[in-house]
């Protein structure tokens, strides 16, 4: 060899060329541990408690009394309607961060109805009525930034973003209008006839939602990996000149998945009014629309996947929130924690995409 | 003509198992230009990149006014005032010509627009080029861009220019412009690099020729001492024997697809496709040769119904029932309707033939997956054909289930002209095929296209190695800069009488008043 | 009529500035290429933060200095939003993270931190009621000592603490930097093309580190702005609202311009005023006013993607991580 001086940075970086599937999963797994262990430090820091205790509350919180499993259950199937619902459009590689103006105007149309019907119509009736309009309402405002993306390239996640704060203030003065005493806040709805509320099954008032969600999950897992229209999603996320050369149209696509986007954002909404709060609140999907997107790309846009990663949000956000109650700190923690293991979460991906090669100390490399 | 300001001695790298450049030898005075001639996939451009900083060589040394030295990264390249013009302009849109020329300059004079088109003003004039200095890219046309490439390497001080196929986008006219700013630039002591496959713009504008073949340098000549052919004689060499198996041309062929007259323009308004006429038959290969850039992507795009076409017709004879259709004009979609069985390998294999993130099962689906009335999609049938295609093709993959962006370019190729020709085509068009496949991957792709064309396939080959278009084809198109220069037999031509077809009446290419 | 106009000016400037900090930090940050959508947890970050300072100092001494009473939490902030930035900027450049996920985990984060610290600080120091450091508020909100002498035209425009200004200036110096200045042409082009900015020796990694980071610290000034200045030295959980996200509407509104965003925020501003202060306005009206800024918003940006004029799109390579070997 000469005297010639390579000048070697002390990392390369390349991308994997294949992982195993379970040594991705290890990743999370090591990712997801030294999250807790960062959290444990920050509660121990704030509260200066034994985070193993801290951590047995948290369990306690969550699996602690039989209501507070069926919080738990429902909190979960809300999550991950929504999150199922952004999924298509995201595999899609259009990114819908709309998700929360569009639960909001499926709510806003589901309790329109029930607030205009009094007790015009039967109970099953209403609630079918209710259902329609929160499924189309929700397909309209996803619609919109659709034909927009579709026809002229307009930002979607701009247009989305947007979308959700005209949503909230159409909540704001929906409300407004109908509770004129100006305290903002809309009463329970029907507190006594309970039309328009999804009844309760074997005793529990949630259970109705969980089906419905359960039955969705199945449902979109089978849409997206066995039909032809999940397929096609498919292609376009993955390349849209082939989508071309086989004769996708691709804006034909767009517009589709947004209106299946839209109708299950609408459906949160309406599970949200009839199976859940039956009073509307510009506060009533809680931040979920965003903790969606999230879920769906942990969940690499499984929804059986999702049913886990909804899962882990939904548990820690309870969990933190039993935490803040017992030891008398601010329900906040739960969204301090949450953000940690987000990061860490979204930082491991990185070492599953991407292989770091040190520099070799010796030189080797150079036969 | 002086010293010598930049010598190549033994440059070799490699790209995997593929040679790209063998021990190379290459010298370039001060004042004077240099041609460095080859076909496509000679090396021209990776040989270039080492110069840049883009590549660094495996072996060999770089010697710059005698010195030797490392040239690791651009900046380096800069540093020793070597400057790259790509044939891929890298300049900011919306910015102005001057604000890309001072891009990611480190003066220490206080930062003055004024003062940067003042320099930029002077240099123009030295040299003779016209240039607003606060123009922005995006109203330039292609010309205009290439001033400012030019311009952005002078500005910052480039005594060895490097100009990869600078006329491959221009008109004849701004051809001339650039030729008289590069004898100049020649004149003002500056040593030019001028990588290029056109023969008379070799004979027109450079002092002495290299010519590139197969990673090799085999040779470099006096301008004043070379001919046409006897440059092109360099540039193929000898007919090398690939001993691939051609089956007999059918005794009375029939004609599959007629194109006739076919005009196309570009994205950028160009005309790309100029009266284009040929006849495909069945049980034939019809080899497309032609230097790469010459229409031939356009030209099988159009007749897949990806690309508009101006002018002309695409007509197919349907050997079921005899009907005639005319393919121009539909899409993708529609001319699968028609009961037309078309199949086409792109060149770009990940980006348009197959989508790389899904597997190879999902991957088969992509032609038929619309196949009957179901909502659902039919998984057995593409899983089979998956199967079928890694036994019989010896695709080397994990299982059928793994992503193909995974796979090597060669089982990515068989996965997809596997696909391809699992369709049961009438016509098959093929696309650079075996561009990076290694030699036994080659001859699986040679001996299917064989294979068709014995079941009575009519099927179209572009390729891009003259001795394989040679052996495999039955007759062979050339076309040059979008026009047809030549239709030969295969069996009875010469290597060098298609490199001349090749390079016969090149670069006009025409602008269109606008695009579709 | 004067003075009512006058003290609709006073409101709509005190209602601008936080809405300033915070776009021109997410133009700044735009600019490389980083859709940030972590500021409105950045700017909930750096007004706790300023808040904490504040607190702390006033607590440790009974005679504390005009200077560091301003100082210190200035700095806090500072470092603080820096902080909040410095993950953005090393899960999206260096760990190649999706922008959009890592935007709003920590806009959840940040909005965590903000409410817990603003809610439970007292706690930690056995204290009872809400923070409230009257002391600090007061040095931000002083201002020249002759303004109200100056009359009206004083008193409406030159009554504001500092903060206010200093939004201004560094609207006007962002701007200036990002069109005049070689460093500012050089993020300029690492956002719209990094592989270009590469080739020309531009170190496309640190660039879209600093812009972010400086970015958000311009953004946290607006949180401790708000805590400062507008409400006078006190938290109120979520009380700084959706004005983040406003922020990043603006940032569209104002076509990536910094000079635009200073009349852009104005206007949102303004309506925000009329919304809350427009006597005899109904409480539903007062909604669908708040419902503008947003509507307006798609609307130009609807009209951008329609006119498709290059000055006026989006950095062409905002969202997207740069990996070299892409290329």
């Amino acid at each position: 060899m000469t005297e010639r001086v390579k000048k070697e940075p002390l990392m390369h970086i390349s991308k994997r060329a294949d992982l195993v599937w379970w040594k991705g999963w290890i990743i999370r797994a090591v990712a997801i541990v030294a999250a807790l262990l960062v959290c444990a430090l920050v509660i121990v820091w704030l509260t200066g408690y034994n985070p193993i205790k801290v951590y047995a509350e948290m369990i306690r919180g969550n699996f602690g009394t039989k209501r507070k499993i069926w919080i738990l259950l429902q909190r979960l199937a809300m999550l991950l309607c929504i999150s199922l619902a952004v999924t298509p459009a995201f595999k899609m590689k259009f990114w819908n961060l709309g998700a929360q103006g569009q639960v909001l105007m499926g709510a806003l149309a589901a309790t329109a109805c029930m607030f205009y019907s009094k007790s015009s119509l039967p109970s099953w009736a209403l609630i079918l009525v209710m259902f329609l309009a929160a499924v189309i309402s929700g397909m309209i405002w996803a619609f919109i930034p659709a034909i927009f993306k579709a026809n002229w390239n307009t930002n979607e996640t701009l247009f989305t973003l947007m979308m959700n704060y005209i949503a909230i203030q159409s909540v704001k003065y929906a409300v407004a209008v109908w509770v004129p005493n100006g305290s903002g806040k809309l009463p329970i709805l029907n507190p006594s006839t309970h039309a328009g509320w999804l009844p309760d099954l074997f005793g529990q008032e949630y259970v109705v939602n969980i089906l419905i969600v359960a039955l969705v999950t199945i449902l979109m897992a089978i849409y997206l990996k066995y039909t032809k229209q999940g397929y096609e999603i498919s292609v376009v996320g993955g390349s849209e000149n082939t989508a071309r050369y086989v004769g996708i149209s691709v804006k034909r696509v767009i517009l589709r998945t947004l209106l299946i986007s839209g109708a299950l954002c609408g459906l949160a909404g309406f599970l949200l009014v009839s199976g859940t709060n039956h009073s509307l609140t510009e506060s009533i999907e809680e931040g979920m629309g965003f903790t969606a997107i999230m879920v769906s790309w942990l969940a690499k846009f499984s929804p059986i996947t999702m049913v886990f990663t909804s899962f882990l949000i939904v548990f820690l956000q309870r969990g933190a929130s039993a935490i803040a109650t017992t030891f008398q700190l601010n329900e906040s923690v739960a969204d301090i924690l949450t953000g940690i293991i987000l990061f860490f979460i979204i930082g491991c991906e990185f070492f599953i995409r991407y292989k770091v090669n040190f520099r070799k100390k010796s030189k080797e490399g150079d036969k | 003509m002086g010293q010598v300001a930049i010598e190549l001695k033994n440059i070799t790298k490699c790209f995997g198992p593929v040679v790209a450049n063998k021990g190379i030898n290459l010298t370039v005075k001060k004042g004077e230009i240099l041609s460095l001639l080859g076909e496509n996939g000679s090396g021209k451009t990776t040989l270039m990149n080492m110069i840049s900083g883009i590549y660094f060589p495996d072996e060999g040394h770089i010697f710059i006014d005698g010195k030797e030295v490392t040239i690791t990264s651009p900046k380096d390249a800069f540093q020793y005032n070597i400057g790259m013009i790509h044939q891929h302009f890298k300049l900011v849109d919306v910015f102005t010509a001057a604000e890309n020329i001072v891009l990611g300059l480190q003066e220490k004079e206080k930062f003055n627009m004024k003062k940067v088109a003042a320099r930029v003003a002077e240099i123009s004039e030295k040299y003779g080029f016209e240039i607003d200095p606060n123009k922005k890219i995006y109203e330039m046309s292609v010309s205009e861009k290439q001033t400012v490439e030019i311009v952005k390497v002078l500005y910052r001080g480039a005594n060895i220019l490097i100009l990869d196929e600078p006329t491959a986008v221009l008109t004849p006219q701004e051809t001339q412009k650039l030729f008289a700013i590069l004898r100049r630039m020649r004149d003002d002591g500056k040593a030019v690099i001028i990588i290029t496959h056109k023969l008379h713009e070799v004979l027109a504008i450079s002092d002495r020729v290299s010519v590139l073949r197969k990673g090799e340098c085999v040779g470099t000549v006096d301008t004043k001492d070379s001919s046409e052919s006897s440059l092109t004689e360099m540039m193929v060499g000898k007919k090398i024997s690939l001993n691939i198996e051609r089956g007999d041309a059918p005794k009375e062929p029939i004609d599959r697809l007629v194109v006739g007259s076919l005009d196309c323009y570009n994205r950028e308004g160009i005309k790309v496709l100029k009266d284009v006429c040929f006849t495909a038959r069945a049980g034939e290969i019809l080899g497309i040769a032609g230097i790469a850039g010459s229409g031939q992507r356009e030209l099988l795009e159009a007749i897949a119904g990806l690309q508009p076409v101006r002018r002309g017709k695409i007509l197919y004879n349907n050997p079921v029932n005899g009907a005639q259709e005319n393919l121009r004009d539909k899409t993708p979609l529609q001319i699968r309707e028609l009961g037309v069985r078309l199949s086409f390998v792109p060149e770009d294999r990940l980006g348009m033939g197959l989508v790389g993130d899904m597997d190879i099962v999902d991957n088969m689906m992509l032609r038929s997956y619309k196949k009957g009335n179901s909502l659902f999609l039919e998984h057995k049938e593409p899983r089979d054909l998956a199967e079928r295609i890694i036994d019989e093709l010896e695709v080397v993959t994990p299982d059928a289930n793994t992503p193909v962006r995974r796979l090597s370019g060669g089982n990515v190729q068989k996965v997809l002209v596997g696909r391809e020709i699992a369709a049961a085509p009438t016509v098959l068009m093929a696309a650079y095929p075996v561009r990076g496949l290694d030699i036994n991957s080659s001859y699986v792709i040679y001996n299917l296209l064989n294979q068709q064309k014995q079941e009575g396939v009519a099927v179209i080959f572009v390729g891009e190695d003259l001795d394989v278009l040679l052996e495999l084809s039955d007759r062979i198109l050339v076309i040059s800069s979008g026009k047809v220069t030549g239709l030969v037999d295969a069996r009875s031509t010469t290597k060098e009488e298609i490199g001349l077809l090749m390079t016969k009446g090149s670069s006009m290419p025409e602008r269109g008043a606008e695009h579709d | 009529m004067i003075s009512v106009i006058a003290l609709f000016i006073k409101s709509t400037i005190s209602q601008g500035i936080p809405l300033l900090f915070g776009s021109t930090g997410e133009i700044v940050t735009e600019k490389s290429g980083n859709l940030n959508l972590g500021i409105p947890g950045i700017m909930y970050v750096g007004g706790i933060s300023g808040i904490v300072g504040a607190y702390l100092y006033e607590h440790s001494t009974s005679a504390p200095s005009a200077f560091l009473l301003i100082l210190i939490p200035l700095l806090s902030c500072l470092i603080g939003s820096a902080l909040m930035a410095l993950i953005y900027a090393f899960l999206t450049a260096t760990l190649r993270a999706n922008q959009n996920v890592t935007g709003l985990a920590l806009t959840t984060f940040g909005v965590g931190v903000g409410n817990f610290f603003g809610g439970s600080l007292l706690s930690f120091f056995n204290e009872k009621g809400s923070i409230s450091t009257l002391e600090t508020a007061k040095c931000f909100k002083a201002y020249l000592p002759f303004a109200d002498k100056l009359g009206v035209f004083g008193d409406t425009f030159l009554s504001f603490g500092f903060l206010t200004y200093l939004a201004i200036v560094i609207a006007v110096i962002a701007s200036w930097y990002l069109n005049h200045t070689r460093p500012g042409l050089n993020l300029r082009a690492v956002g719209e093309n990094p592989a270009t900015a590469d080739a020309a020796g531009i170190n496309v990694i640190r660039h879209k580190y600093v812009s972010t980071i400086l970015g958000g610290m311009i953004a946290g000034l607006g949180g401790l702005y708000f805590v400062m200045d507008y409400t006078g030295g006190s938290w109120t959980n979520d009380g700084f609202g959706d004005r983040g996200w406003l922020a990043i509407a603006i940032v569209i509104f104002a076509l990536w311009k910094p000079i635009s965003a200073i009349w852009s925020s104005f206007i949102f501003g303004g309506l925000y005023t009329i919304a809350i202060q427009m006597p005899g306005l109904s409480s539903s009206s007062k909604e669908l006013i708040w419902m503008l800024p947003y509507v307006v918003t798609i609307a130009v940006l609807v009209a951008t993607s329609l006119r498709k004029k290059r000055e006026n799109q989006p950095p062409a390579s905002l969202g997207l991580s740069y990996f070299r070997e892409d290329r």
